[in-house]
């Protein structure tokens, strides 16, 4: 296999956030086995936005799930920064994903009792080192709607409330699942500026999951993913604007 | 079967935890109603049957000495069918090996035969022999507790000479299914017992030839009592009748009326409670799940399921969870009706038991159980019809909350994210929340309602054994007799002081109310038997006048101040205008009390006294239980000691389980409310937990919010369930108000606290077997699906 799973530099010594060795994933489901990751090596550098991209099925909700804490690999090992998350338990990962990563979801996943600041406050009060929620609004442009609840905000409105929860804790990583595969392409854009914002304003290391191939535009690199593997990583010498996507 | 019935199938084994909840609610109120009503089938079954086949009288009189002829002129009272007359007297009974002096009931019967009226069940030896005046039959629990057999001998003093008669048989009568022997709370089979001894030995030994002192009648069909009791009374007016009574107020025949009211009243008030629950549960269950099978439903209606068919197959759901409770409630019921009706003949003694439980109870709870949860199912099916199939196969709108303003808005504000969640949930569904109140409120309720019996039977027993009696022996004499044989008892070994009293039977009148009982005679300065409020004052009897207990006062409807017609029965049969000085509350009796010298002074009598209270020194209690044993002129010796252990005793038997019953149902209760409250919170915010955990928050920290909302409400529940126990309690104290007693109405503090403990613990117990569901939460899923 001449796959080239080793991912190329960018220029610049940057130093890696996360990276993966070997990690394969075999999901048993009673007498059918799916083999999600056939071996997979990857590197996220700090500060880089990272677009993976790839149909459904071809493992990369398996990989980001893995790289946030919320599995384990069959084999192969993760590290954040010098430590291993595959050594971790239970309790650790769960620290893991408190302390340094952010979430984005496809369907937002809200708490519908909690107003958009609440649901950003809901995170900070459990962070170490978080910023103001009002401010992580701010930071994505829904200040004004700060007191509303989940039911009174429109689907883009809902996502960006998730982004700014995502981000509020500070997270080293943000990793984000379709985040605009519940959106029309207008709202998806605004979403899209948003995390763009964040990675550019916080340096947030971002990996961003994505069957939609326009997106890539707006990221560092782009690591095409198919059959459980990385098929083509493409670094992007002139990152576009979301604003100039189309789909 | 259909798919559908599939489905069904399926849906009741996915849920089955709370199919289970539901199930076991439904048992408990099932198994409940078929417990009391198996029993009061039984026992009123078992009661008539007895009474009937031995000939129980309906109308009961005594008198001092009347003359057998007027025997003739009572059976010619109209309405009357049968009579029997006969000789019913109190004496003190010397079981070989048995310390203390018993008390014996000596009721004569004809030398040959059966009596017309209430007629023997002999249990074992044969009948007294015409003619042999040293044979006697004795009642079969009092044979039992001494460990008596035939041809054992045992000692009666009766009129002062010392009888040994041979028990050749032992036997049960209708008049005394409860044994309980005159002035006692429970029935005492080791310290009273009934012996039928042969009319002519007792004629002889009471000095009655050709003379009778009890009379009871049976009536014709349809004859009310009260007439004939009037025309009896006057007829025994002036041989000693002190008012004959009705069948209703035979002692014996009063508690166990009382007893089959209490079971009737239990059949109609628990199940109810459980019921009402269960219904709720089984809205909640099925609304959940029409919730989450809203896209089926709507599929289902697009394929061309119709309404009814849906709402069927939801309401059969229902009907699947009650009948599962029916079915377990059913083997529950006869098991415990088994038990109780067991307790019950414990208790009251009857020669045969018929527990033979026909359909009718278990038809009876089946249909209450399975109307109630079709009638909780009821709204939740209908949201399931009322859905258009385009509008169930979009997912549901998220739920819509509004910012609170005002105190609650300003309480929030100082919270954190996840008691904020926990509170807007709340409030966000008040009528589900105010169930689950009410639900686990229930179980409080229940819980305070079972041990409050124990609060107030105990308060009975302080207030009767600790304050009322001071005295360690009581004794009765078989005539009154002048105040200086109190001296005779005083002077007895081991007796440190003594105090005499005297009963006066009359006729208590104002206006057109009136009451038969006795005025008791006390001591001024009394400080054995004392005279006792409800409230724990102490009265003390004037030197003139009536204190009479406020039931009395009740009934005659007089108050302080006003006077009392007193007809007295004994002696020179004087009439009497006496004035209430005092009305007092007590939780036995009717009692009257009047200072022992006006008493006498309104006789005209030299001072007379019929019952000596004695303060005994324990070590030498022996000699001086010898020494009464001997005495001539004795009716009954009472101890209190002996009185409230076997107080203590009756109530640790039966009360317990009675009490440790309800502690399960409760705990049913409790367990199955916050179970289904924590599944169903579990199912709707599963997705919320799931993403929190995503978060970064431990499986601890989503558990409170799961649980928080659910163990908030069982805090609320608690003040709630102590407020609807009070309820509860008291609306099951208050029919028992009677002349007999009034059970007083007493929850301690600490009550309140058990309760509280045990539904918390059994709340407790039912959230963590949810909360380890949280473990294996699917966090993947979970972001991947759409709700």
């Amino acid at each position: 296999m001449a796959a080239p799973n080793q991912s190329p530099r960018r220029s610049g010594e940057t130093a890696v956030t996360l990276s993966a060795r070997g990690l394969t994933k075999i999901y048993r489901t009673g007498e059918v086995e799916v083999q999600a990751l056939r071996g997979v090596d990857l590197d996220l550098y700090e500060s880089e936005l990272v677009v993976l991209l790839g149909a459904s099925g071809s493992g990369k909700s398996t990989l980001l799930n893995i790289l946030g804490g919320l599995d384990q690999p069959s084999e192969g090992q993760v590290f954040f920064y010098d430590e291993e998350l595959t050594g971790f338990g239970e309790s650790r990962l769960t620290r893991y994903r408190r302390d340094h990563v952010g979430f984005v979801f496809q369907f937002y996943n809200l708490i519908p009792s909690l107003t958009a600041l609440e649901n950003v406050a809901l995170v900070t009060e459990i962070a170490p080192a978080p910023i103001e929620p009002a401010e992580a609004l701010e930071l994505v442009d829904l200040g004004p709607r700060r007191d509303h609840f989940p039911a009174q905000l429109s689907g883009g409105e809902q996502q960006r409330v998730a982004i700014a929860r995502a981000i509020a804790k500070q997270p080293e990583v943000l990793l984000c699942d379709e985040p605009t595969g519940a959106l029309d392409s207008a709202t998806g854009i605004l979403v899209l500026e948003a995390i763009q914002r964040i990675n550019r304003e916080l340096g947030t290391t971002t990996a961003l999951i994505t069957h939609n191939v326009a997106i890539a535009g707006l990221a560092d690199r782009v690591i095409s993913f198919s059959d459980g593997r990385i098929g083509d990583v493409s670094v992007n010498t002139e990152k576009r604007a979301p604003a100039d996507l189309a789909w | 079967m259909n798919a559908l019935d599939r489905k069904l199938l399926r849906d009741l084994w996915r849920l089955r935890g709370q199919v289970l909840a539901v199930a076991f609610i439904v048992a408990s109120g099932t198994g409940v109603l078929v417990m009391a009503l198996t029993s009061l089938e039984a026992l009123s079954e078992t009661a008539s049957a007895y009474y009937e086949r031995y000939r129980f009288a309906e109308v009961f009189a005594n008198a001092k000495r009347a003359p057998a002829p007027l025997a003739r002129r009572i059976a010619a009272i109209p309405g009357v069918q049968a009579i029997e007359t006969r000789i019913s007297e109190l004496a003190i009974v010397d079981v070989p090996g048995f310390e203390e002096p018993a008390m014996g009931q000596l009721v004569s019967v004809p030398e040959r035969g059966q009596p017309t009226l209430n007629r023997l069940a002999l249990r074992s030896g044969r009948w007294v022999a015409p003619g042999r005046d040293d044979e006697a039959m004795v009642s079969e629990p009092f044979a039992e507790a001494h460990g008596l057999t035939l041809g054992d001998s045992i000692s009666i003093i009766m009129r002062g000479d010392k009888r040994d008669l041979r028990i050749v048989g032992t036997a049960l009568s209708p008049e005394f299914v409860y044994a309980i022997a005159p002035g006692a709370l429970m029935p005492d089979d080791k310290r009273y017992g009934i012996f039928w001894i042969g009319q002519t030995t007792m004629e002889a030994a009471f000095d009655l030839d050709g003379a009778f002192n009890d009379v009871t009648l049976s009536l014709l069909r349809g004859v009310d009592p009260n007439g004939v009791i009037d025309r009896l009374d006057q007829l025994l007016d002036r041989y000693g009748g002190i008012g004959a009574i009705a069948r209703k107020n035979q002692v014996s025949n009063w508690f166990l009326a009382n007893e089959l009211e209490s079971l009737r009243r239990n059949a109609a008030i628990l199940p109810s409670v459980f019921l009402a629950v269960a219904a709720f549960l089984t809205n909640t269950v099925l609304a959940r799940l029409i919730a989450i099978e809203r896209g089926e439903i709507g599929v289902l209606k697009a394929f061309g399921y119709s309404n009814v068919q849906i709402g069927w197959h939801y309401a059969k759901m229902a009907l699947a969870m009650a009948a599962l409770g029916v079915a377990i409630g059913w083997a529950l019921g006869a098991w415990l009706g088994v038990i109780n009706t067991e307790m019950y003949a414990s208790l009251y003694r009857f020669p045969l038991l018929y527990f033979r439980p026909g359909p009718a109870p278990f038809l009876i709870a089946a249909g209450v159980s399975l109307s109630v949860a079709l009638l909780g199912a009821l709204f939740a099916v209908r949201a399931a019809v009322a859905l258009a199939p385009a509008e169930a196969m979009r997912p549901p709108s998220p739920p819509g909350f509004k910012k609170a303003e005002g105190p609650f808005g300003r309480l929030l504000a100082w919270l954190d994210q996840p008691t904020r969640i926990i509170l807007r949930q709340v409030v966000r569904w008040p009528l589900r929340s105010g169930l689950t109140v009410t639900g686990i409120g229930m179980s409080v309720a229940v819980l305070i309602m079972a041990m409050q019996w124990v609060d107030s039977i105990d308060e009975m027993a302080r207030v009767e054994f600790y304050e009322r009696q001071q005295q360690d022996v009581t004794v009765a004499l078989a005539d009154p007799q002048r105040q200086d044989v109190t001296r005779e008892f005083t002077g007895l070994p081991g007796v440190l002081a003594g105090e005499s009293a005297r009963y006066l039977s009359a006729v208590f009148k104002s206006g057109t109310r009136e009451h038969r009982g006795s005025v008791e005679g006390v001591e001024p300065d009394a400080r054995l038997n004392l005279v006792f409020d409800a409230g724990g004052r102490r009265i003390r009897v004037p030197p003139e006048g009536l204190v009479l207990s406020s039931k009395l006062a009740e009934k005659l409807a007089v108050e302080t101040g006003d006077k009392v017609r007193l007809e007295v029965l004994e002696g020179r049969r004087p009439v009497l205008e006496v004035p209430v000085a005092e009305v007092f509350e007590t939780y036995l009796g009717t009692p009257a009390y009047m200072d022992l010298s006006a008493l006498n002074r309104l006789m005209r009598e030299p001072r007379q006294v019929e019952q000596i209270n004695l303060l005994v020194d324990e070590e030498r209690q022996g000699e001086l239980f010898a020494e009464l044993k001997a005495m001539p002129s004795l009716s009954a010796v009472m101890l209190r000691q002996a009185a409230r252990d076997k107080f203590y005793d009756t109530i640790g038997e039966t009360m317990m389980v009675f009490v440790s019953f309800f502690i399960g149902f409760a705990c049913v209760l409790a367990f199955g409310v916050v179970y289904n409250a924590a599944r169903i919170a579990l199912s709707e915010r599963g997705r919320e937990l799931a993403t929190l955990r995503v978060l970064g928050f431990t499986r601890w920290e989503i558990s409170y919010f799961l649980l928080g909302e659910v163990g908030l409400l069982a805090l609320i529940a608690l003040p709630v369930g102590c407020l609807l126990g009070y309820g509860l309690a008291w609306e099951v104290i208050k029919t028992l108000d009677s002349e007999l007693f009034r059970v007083p109405f007493i929850i301690e503090p600490s009550t309140f606290g058990k309760a509280a403990v045990i539904a918390l613990v059994a709340a407790l117990v039912s959230g963590l077997v949810v909360r380890r569901r949280l473990d294996r939460l699917d966090l993947i899923a979970v972001l991947k699906t759409r709700e």
